[in-house]
């Protein structure tokens, strides 16, 4: 049991544990203290000091945040002192950032507004520092704009790029009125090893970071009567879209997503669940190739473990910090890349469009995705294969925008065909989802067997622990697996880059070792994703996780390969996973990166 | 509170053939012994903060862990101050002498200095000297050694967290405290640190013993000091004086006669005028300082020496706070707004008001103590402030 505290708040008596900080213990009283440099998901960092309280006794205020209870500490959180200079904090703040808040991307959704809000900071006493600091925004990532003059300098970003991620794209450089917040030697963030995984937007309080965001563009497109249109919504958009229309966190909205799309004036709502099916097809494929010509054929030159490669977040970080391991990932594109590869082809062939009068439009969880439709790899139908990538948060924006009532949708179905979904496919958006469904193909297909857990259901490869690892002993298999009987199949889950780098490493150095690894950027998975709905919390992952489970488990077909569609399109167009024109359209390979 | 009358002294820099004799005789005795005989000699910390040295090891020896280290503070920024390398390059030995009793006292294997990176013209001189001492430690049967680091330029570093930050290889920033380097410092591991003159007094106290230590200065600044004097003087330089004096005294001794003002402290120090010498102590019932003595006279325009310590500030902060990185940016574009006219006289008051909220919101002693010198030069030269 761990020591308790007695302590004041405000007079009001209250009893914490030990090393309780003391904005816990109000909490705990249902005193608010107003923070911004503070985030559940990131380390203490004092700095902002908006959270600044009176201890009874003390000559200096104390930083709440960072502050743990002692007994008997007197504290106000609401003094004269501590509203005055609470209040100047605030306004010291904004006669540093670029109030323009009415053009701002983020009015309404900015944390530094609400404090301005909250405070009545009508008249500013200050000087307007703004216009002596020459900022410029940086526009070079086709992900992530930064603008530096919206900056408050409370180094959130840089904890969630150096603790979440490890990765340190973003760090404080600079000291006094010069600081800010810089790339390696302030280069533009498309050549540093930003991995565009914009975790760091979810957890700025302001409009310093966001997504390059899309939206008049996907208008125009709709609007334009010559362009089909084309949209797809990752699985993960589904169970955060609502949080920010006015549900719930752990909401699910398919139904209402698929309405909202067709009334926004997309030509056709397609899943990109459906491409996570045949994900699942390629790659479990891929991995039962590998281990036959490492295990049956002796080949010196295939490389195990096989990593996912659906994140590109982790693509990208790969190439910059562990190249020697890219002959390890595997050559499946992500399913959003199989999706615009195959509507420019296979889709438009069938309903008899013209490529080049298509657009092919992704709703996604994710900023990373925006850079991966970009890259040079990802040409295969002769045309850019996915035209624009929007957000969950944008997507929501662009609902709003339209005037529909998204709450009050009735639910509608995808269109068919690429609109076929199982529940495979939908826990694609939890860590361990992309794992768990490959297993359910790969066991069956080897030992024609479904996989030995209650309900089909993993548990092992699930939850938020940063890295899970997982055996399954195959027994029994098909003749033609024969090589595999009796094997033990070694997987592990990292979620968020800093736990995949520690996994990494320790694969590299031979101190790991494993037939098969899923790695996501982003804490949670794709539930996390830098392009979710903000504000981010473990709870809130949590509450999307559980959705996320529930849809899979509310599906009637919850097996990739049991997917018609995924039938429909090897009997019609593909032949057979890792065929020739799989190779053509879905597979693909990464080159390494500089370091920096 | 009694003032004493002002008395040169000269410990600190008596020539040194004696730090061993002393180590030899200070390692028999008893860590507890040792921790009481500094706190009762009242040696509060030379670099400007002046918490109780004794009540320091006493800490770091009490925090648990069998790793422990001491760190000289080297790292002399504050405007005005040049005592330490002063002391660095007339007896370093005295330095390292102080840095064994603390390491024998808290039980640490390690010592580092940290020294200045514009210092580092001693360096040289310094590693031969911690060679021998550390040979001289080995032969004394105590195993611990010193070796030295760099800073990189930032006043901030001075800071013990800033410090320990930039000695772990990191962006050197202030830690929120608590943990204080007692209980969790380099490395995590229960650290002391303290200013270079701080272990001279600690090697001196082991020598003289605290008695007689005691019998110079006041109840609450006991022992002497060294002072670096600069500004418009009749004599400049490093000297070492008792403690408590009155400035008026001072002023005496050192001004060039047509003294206007003293800047107590350096730029996070207070600046004292000509009326308030007489009432003024030097010392922590009066004004601390962590030497730097900087005298004006009548021809200095307070303007520009505001201008000139509030330019410092928003280029020394370390920019991590918000009261302190854009406080220091307020305070000198207020004051050149109200010269040029821009903003009403009354604008100062406002200043004033944000200098007392960056004292007592800052995270760390830079931001707390730059309305300190902000504050009395405005209050008390508020006419050449604004016209």
């Amino acid at each position: 049991m761990e020591k308790m505290i007695n302590l004041t708040i405000n007079n009001l008596p209250v009893t914490v544990e030990e090393g309780t900080t003391i904005l816990q213990a109000a909490r705990q009283l249902n005193i608010r203290i107003p923070t911004l440099c503070n985030h559940e998901d990131l380390c203490v960092a004092g700095n902002c000091r908006v959270c600044v309280v009176e201890q009874v006794g003390m000559r200096t205020l104390q930083a709440s945040c960072a502050t743990p209870v002692r007994e008997n500490m007197q504290i106000l959180t609401n003094s004269m002192q501590v509203r005055q200079a609470r209040k100047t904090i605030i306004e010291l703040l904004l006669s540093e950032h670029n109030a323009d808040c009415t053009k701002c991307y983020k009015n309404g959704k900015c944390e530094l507004q609400d404090l301005a809000n909250e405070y009545r900071t009508g008249n500013q006493v200050y000087i307007d520092l703004v216009p002596l600091k020459h900022y410029t925004i940086d526009q070079s990532s086709p992900s992530i704009l930064k603008d530096d003059s919206k900056c408050i300098r409370c180094q959130r970003c840089v904890r969630t790029c150096a603790e979440l991620q490890a990765v340190s794209a973003l760090s404080a450089a600079y000291k006094g009125s010069e600081m800010k917040i810089s790339s390696f030697y302030e280069r533009p963030m498309h050549e540093v090893v930003c991995t565009n995984c914009g975790q760091c937007i979810n957890r700025c309080p302001t409009g310093a970071l966001i997504e390059k965001n899309y939206i008049d563009e996907v208008w125009d497109a709709i609007y334009n009567p010559t362009k089909h249109v084309v949209v797809q919504t990752a699985p993960a958009v589904r169970v955060a879209l609502g949080e920010e229309l006015g549900f719930e966190p752990g909401a699910r909205v398919t139904g209402k997503l698929v309405a909202a799309l067709r009334r926004l004036g997309f030509d056709s709502v397609l899943d990109t669940d459906f491409t996570a099916d045949l994900t699942i097809m390629e790659e479990g494929t891929e991995l039962l190739t590998r281990l036959k010509k490492v295990l049956v054929d002796g080949d010196k030159n295939t490389a195990l473990p096989m990593f996912t490669s659906c994140s590109p977040g982790w693509i990208k970080f790969i190439e910059h910090t562990f190249p020697e391991l890219l002959p390890n990932l595997s050559t499946c594109k992500s399913p959003q890349q199989m999706f615009g590869a195959l509507a420019k082809t296979w889709y438009a062939q069938k309903k008899g469009i013209n490529p080049k009068d298509m657009v092919s439009v992704s709703i996604m969880p994710c900023t990373a995705k925006k850079f991966e439709a970009t890259r040079p790899e990802m040409r295969d139908s002769g045309y850019q294969d996915v035209d624009y990538v929007l957000t969950t948060r944008e997507l929501a924006i662009m609902i709003k925008q339209a005037g529909i009532e998204f709450m009050k949708l009735e639910d509608e179905d995808y269109d068919s065909f690429m609109g076929e979904s199982t529940g495979a496919a939908v826990i694609f958006g939890a860590t361990g989802g992309v794992m768990e469904a490959a297993l359910r193909t790969a066991y069956e297909i080897v030992t024609g067997r479904e996989v030995p857990f209650t309900n089909l259901n993993i548990t092992p490869v699930r939850g938020m622990e940063g890295v899970r690892e997982a055996t399954i002993k195959v027994e029994n298999v098909k003749p033609e697996w024969s090589f595999l009987e009796g094997a033990e199949v070694k997987v592990a889950v990292a979620h968020g880059l800093a736990n995949a780098k520690q996994l990494m490493t320790a694969i590299r150095d031979g101190k790991a070792q494993y037939h098969f690894v899923e790695i996501m950027a982003c804490p949670g998975g794709c539930l996390g994703g830098g392009g979710q709905p903000i504000p981010t919390s473990p709870a809130i992952r949590q509450k999307r996780a559980e959705a996320i489970y529930a849809e899979d488990e509310g599906l009637p077909i919850r097996k990739s390969h049991e997917n018609p569609e995924i039938v429909q399109i090897y009997r019609e167009f593909l032949s057979e996973p890792l065929g020739h024109r799989s190779h053509e359209l879905l597979h693909t390979h990464y080159k390494p990166r500089k370091r920096y | 509170m009694e003032a004493t009358k002002l008395r040169r002294v000269d410990f600190v820099f008596r020539p040194d053939n004696t730090s061993i004799d002393v180590l030899r005789k200070t390692l028999k005795r008893d860590a507890d012994d040792i921790i009481l005989e500094l706190i009762d000699s009242g040696l509060k910390g030379r670099g400007g903060a002046g918490f109780l040295t004794g009540l320091k090891w006493k800490l770091a020896k009490e925090a648990a862990g069998d790793i422990k280290y001491v760190i000289c503070n080297a790292d002399e920024g504050e405007p005005g101050t040049f005592k330490d390398r002063e002391i660095l390059d007339r007896v370093p030995r005295r330095v390292l002498t102080g840095m064994a009793i603390c390491a024998h006292t808290i039980g640490a294997k390690e010592g580092f200095i940290y020294l200045r990176a514009e210092y580092k013209f001693l360096a040289h001189k310094l590693k031969a000297v911690m060679a021998e001492m550390n040979e001289e430690f080995k032969k004394l049967g105590l195993d611990f050694s010193v070796s030295l680091r760099y800073g990189s330029g930032a006043y901030v570093c001075g800071e013990e967290t800033a410090l320990i930050d930039s000695m772990e290889g990191r962006r050197g920033e202030p830690r929120n405290k608590p943990p204080f380097p007692v209980t969790a410092g380099y490395l995590n591991k229960p650290t002391v640190v303290n200013n270079v003159e701080t272990f001279v007094n600690c090697c001196i106290i082991a020598n003289i013993g605290a008695d007689e230590y005691k019998k110079f200065g006041t109840d609450n600044s006991r022992g002497f000091k060294l002072f670096s004097v600069s500004g418009d003087c009749s004599k400049e330089g490093v000297f070492e004086l008792e403690l408590g004096m009155t400035l008026a005294d001072f002023v005496e001794e050192f001004g060039d006669g047509d003294t206007k003002a003293v800047q107590v402290g350096g730029a996070s120090g207070f600046c004292v005028p000509r009326k308030k010498f007489k009432d003024t102590i030097i010392g922590f019932e009066g004004i601390p300082t962590g030497g730097s003595m900087k005298i004006f006279n009548s021809t200095r325009s307070m303007y520009n020496v505001l201008h000139n310590y509030l330019e410092f500030f928003e280029e020394e902060s370390c920019g991590q706070c918000t009261p302190c990185r854009v406080g220091c940016q307020q305070l000198i574009k207020g004051i050149e707004a109200v010269k040029r006219k821009e903003k009403p006289a009354g604008y100062l008051d406002e200043l004033v008001k944000l200098a007392k909220v960056m004292k007592v919101a800052s995270k760390c002693g830079l931001g707390q103590s730059v309305g300190n010198a902000f504050v009395s030069i405005v209050e008390n030269f508020r006419e050449e402030i604004v016209y």
